[in-house]
C-alpha cells in the first residue's frame, strides 16, 4: 500500500506541473497585453519596452514558463492588473469562506440526497420512489443560477427566513449551501439507491431477516452503513464539482469567496486573477480526487491495487 | 423502431421526448409563432414609470427591462440553447470516442499519452476554464459551442476508453483474433458496433450537460452576448429586477430546467433500454 500512495501522489504531482502548463500556454494565447496595460496608453515605446524586459516577457517561452514555474512553487500567482494586489493574498483572504460553503454544501447535499436514496430503496417501485426518483433529475438538471435566485426570491424576499445575501451568521449560510448542494443531492439519492439495492439483495441480509432482526435495526445496522461504503469516496470528486459551482452561488448571494473573487474578475477581464483562482481550484480537484482513491482505498480493502 | 417505441411507452421518457420535439418545434417555427420580433421593443411594453410587465394578454410572459416580449425572446433564445447543445455535444462526443477508443484500442505509448492527457483536462473545472477560454476567443455562438466542446470531451474519452479496453479483453474479440483478422476488421465489427449504445446513450445525457453549461456561461457574462436571446442571458440581464418582476427569471429558469430534465429523462430511459444488463434490475 506504501507504494500505491506514493504513486497516486507522484501522479497527481505531476497533473498540477501539466495544469500549470496548460495555465501557462492560456495566458500566453491571451490578446490582451500585460505590459500594454500596466503601463497605460500614454506610454512611450520605450517605456513599454523596457517593462517587458522587467517581467521577463522578451525571453522565450521556456524560460518565461520556467521563472512562472519557479514563482509558483513559492507561492506567487503574480500580480492583478485591476486591483493592484498579490493575487495569491487576494486568495487566501477569501479561501477561508469558501471552504466554510462548502463544507456546509457537503452536509446539506449528504443530508438530503441520502435521506432521499434510503427512503427510494426501502419503497421499492412505489409511487414515492418513483417521485423522489423524478425529483433527483430535477435536481442535477436544475442550473443553479436559477436554484439560487428562485430561493432568494420565495426564502428571502417573500417569507423573509433568511437575510438577502452577505456572510457572517448561520443565517446565511442556509440557502447558498442548499443551492451548492442541490445537484449533488440528486446524484447522491440516485448512488444510495443503487447502493442500497445492491446490499438489500445480499446473503447477510437474508440472514439477518432470517435471524429475526427487526426491520429498523436491519435497515440502521446492516444496510446502511454497507451502502455507504462506495458514496463515502465521492465526497472528494465533489470538490471539483463544487470548484465550478461557487462562482455561480456565491455571485448570486454575494458571498465573499474565491468563486465571488473570480466572477468580479470576469466581469473587468482581470486574467491573472482568473487564472489563480483556476489554478487553486484545479489543485483542490487533484487533491479532492486523490482523498477518493485513498478513501475508497481505506473503507474497501477488497480494491485491487493495480 | 423498437427502441422510440420503448421510449413511447415510458411516461418519463415520453414526457423527455415530447418536451425536446416541442422545443425543436418553436426554434424551427420561431419567426412564425412569435408575436414580436425578439429585440422589437414596442411602445407599450413598459409602465409609465418604465419597469416592465407581468404576463398579460398582450404579453403572454409579460416583458423584459427593455420592453421586449419574453415569450418572443425565450421562443428565439431555444435556437440558441438548441444549436449549442446539439453542435457543442456533438464535437465533444466525437473528440472524446476517438480520443477514447483509438487510446483503449492501441494502448501502449500512444494511448498512455492519450489518456494522461485526458486526466490533465479533468483536473480544471469546467466552468472555470470555460471561461478562460471564451476571454482568449471573443465569444460568439459558435465560439461559445467550441469552448463547451473543449471542456466536455474528457467526460466521453474516459467512458469510451474503458468500454473499449473491456471489450478488446473479452473472449469473443480474442477469438477473431485468432482466426487472423485484422485489427481494422476487428475495431470496426466487432468493437464499434458495441460502443454505439454508449455512444447513443452518453449523446442524449451530455446535451442536457452543454445545454446548462451554456446557460451558466451565458448567465456569468461570457456566453452568448446580448442582443442574441440565450435563455442564460436572459436571465443575466434582467436578475438586478427578480424581486418585483420575477417572471424574468422564473420563465427563463424553467425553460433551461425543462429542456436539461428532457434530455435527461430520454438518455436515462435509452440506457436502460440499450444495456442488456440492466434488465430484470430496478
Amino acid at each position: 500500500m506504501p507504494a500505491y500512495l506514493f504513486r497516486r501522489i507522484l501522479e497527481a504531482a505531476l497533473i498540477l506541473l501539466g495544469v500549470s502548463l496548460v495555465t501557462y500556454i492560456l495566458l500566453f494565447l491571451l490578446p490582451a497585453d500585460p505590459v500594454r496595460q500596466i503601463a497605460g496608453r500614454s506610454a512611450t515605446a520605450e517605456t513599454v519596452e523596457s517593462i517587458r524586459r522587467q517581467l521577463g516577457l522578451d525571453l522565450p517561452f521556456y524560460e518565461q514558463y520556467w521563472r512562472y514555474l519557479t514563482s509558483l512553487l513559492q507561492g506567487d500567482l503574480g500580480r492583478s492588473y485591476i486591483q493592484r494586489s498579490e493575487v495569491a493574498e487576494l486568495i487566501a483572504a477569501r479561501l477561508p469562506a469558501s471552504l466554510l460553503l462548502m463544507v456546509a454544501a457537503i452536509c446539506a447535499e449528504l443530508a438530503m440526497g441520502l435521506t432521499m436514496g434510503i427512503v427510494s430503496a426501502v419503497r421499492r417501485n412505489s409511487s414515492t420512489d418513483q417521485s423522489l426518483m423524478v425529483l433527483s433529475f430535477v435536481g442535477v438538471s436544475a442550473p443553479q443560477f436559477v436554484v439560487g435566485i428562485l430561493l432568494l426570491y420565495v426564502f428571502a424576499y417573500q417569507l423573509g427566513w433568511f437575510p438577502i445575501s452577505g456572510y457572517g451568521t448561520f443565517g446565511h449560510l442556509v440557502l447558498p449551501a442548499m443551492t451548492l448542494g442541490f445537484m449533488g443531492a440528486g446524484w447522491y439519492s440516485r448512488m444510495m439507491r443503487s447502493s442500497m439495492l445492491n446490499v438489500l439483495g445480499q446473503d447477510f441480509i437474508r440472514t439477518a431477516r432470517a435471524k429475526g432482526l427487526g426491520k429498523a435495526r436491519i435497515l440502521l445496522r446492516h444496510t446502511v452503513p454497507n451502502a455507504l461504503l462506495p458514496i463515502i469516496a465521492m465526497i472528494g470528486i465533489d470538490i471539483g464539482i463544487f470548484m465550478s459551482g461557487i462562482v455561480v452561488v456565491e455571485s448570486v448571494f454575494g458571498w465573499p469567496g474565491i468563486g465571488q473573487l473570480a466572477w468580479q474578475a470576469i466581469q473587468r477581464v482581470d486574467i491573472p486573477i482568473i487564472m489563480g483562482v483556476t489554478l487553486v481550484a484545479a489543485c483542490a480537484i487533484v487533491i479532492g480526487n486523490l482523498l477518493a482513491d485513498i478513501v475508497a482505498l481505506f473503507v474497501d480493502p477488497r480494491i485491487k491495487l493495480k | 423502431m423498437t427502441i422510440l417505441g420503448k421510449l413511447i411507452r415510458r411516461k418519463l421518457s415520453l414526457f423527455g421526448l415530447l418536451v425536446i420535439c416541442g422545443t425543436v418545434l418553436a426554434a424551427l417555427l420561431a419567426p412564425w409563432i412569435t408575436p414580436y420580433a425578439p429585440d422589437y421593443q414596442p411602445f407599450e411594453g413598459l409602465t409609465i414609470e418604465g419597469a416592465p410587465l407581468p404576463p398579460n394578454a398582450q404579453f403572454w410572459l409579460g416583458t423584459d427591462l427593455l420592453g421586449r416580449d419574453l415569450f418572443s425572446r425565450l421562443v428565439y433564445g431555444a435556437q440558441t440553447s438548441l444549436v449549442i447543445g446539439v453542435v457543442a455535444n456533438g464535437v465533444s462526443v466525437i473528440i472524446g470516442s476517438l480520443v477514447g477508443i483509438v487510446a483503449g484500442f492501441l494502448r501502449g505509448a500512444i494511448g498512455a499519452i492519450l489518456m494522461r492527457f485526458t486526466d490533465l483536462m479533468m483536473a480544471f473545472p469546467a466552468l472555470l476554464l470555460a471561461i478562460v477560454l471564451s476571454a482568449i476567443f471573443k465569444p460568439s455562438l459558435w465560439i461559445v459551442a467550441l469552448v463547451i466542446a473543449m471542456v466536455n470531451w474528457v467526460q466521453v474519452a474516459r467512458i469510451m476508453y474503458s468500454e473499449t479496453v473491456s471489450l478488446s479483453e473479452r473472449d469473443f474479440v480474442e477469438a477473431e483474433r485468432s482466426i487472423g483478422a485484422s485489427r481494422t476488421r476487428i475495431l470496426l465489427r466487432h468493437i464499434a458496433p458495441h460502443l454505439l449504445s454508449s455512444i447513443i446513450v452518453f449523446g442524449t445525457l451530455g446535451i442536457s450537460t452543454t445545454v446548462l453549461l451554456e446557460a451558466t456561461l451565458s448567465y456569468l457574462g461570457v456566453g452568448v452576448q446580448p442582443p442574441t436571446p440565450s435563455w442564460g442571458n436572459i436571465v443575466f440581464e434582467n436578475q438586478t429586477w427578480f424581486a418585483t418582476a420575477p417572471w424574468l427569471v422564473f420563465f427563463p429558469g424553467m425553460a433551461i430546467l425543462t429542456l436539461a430534465l428532457a434530455f435527461n429523462l430520454v438518455g436515462d430511459a435509452l440506457r436502460e433500454i440499450l444495456d442488456p444488463t440492466m434488465k430484470g434490475r430496478h
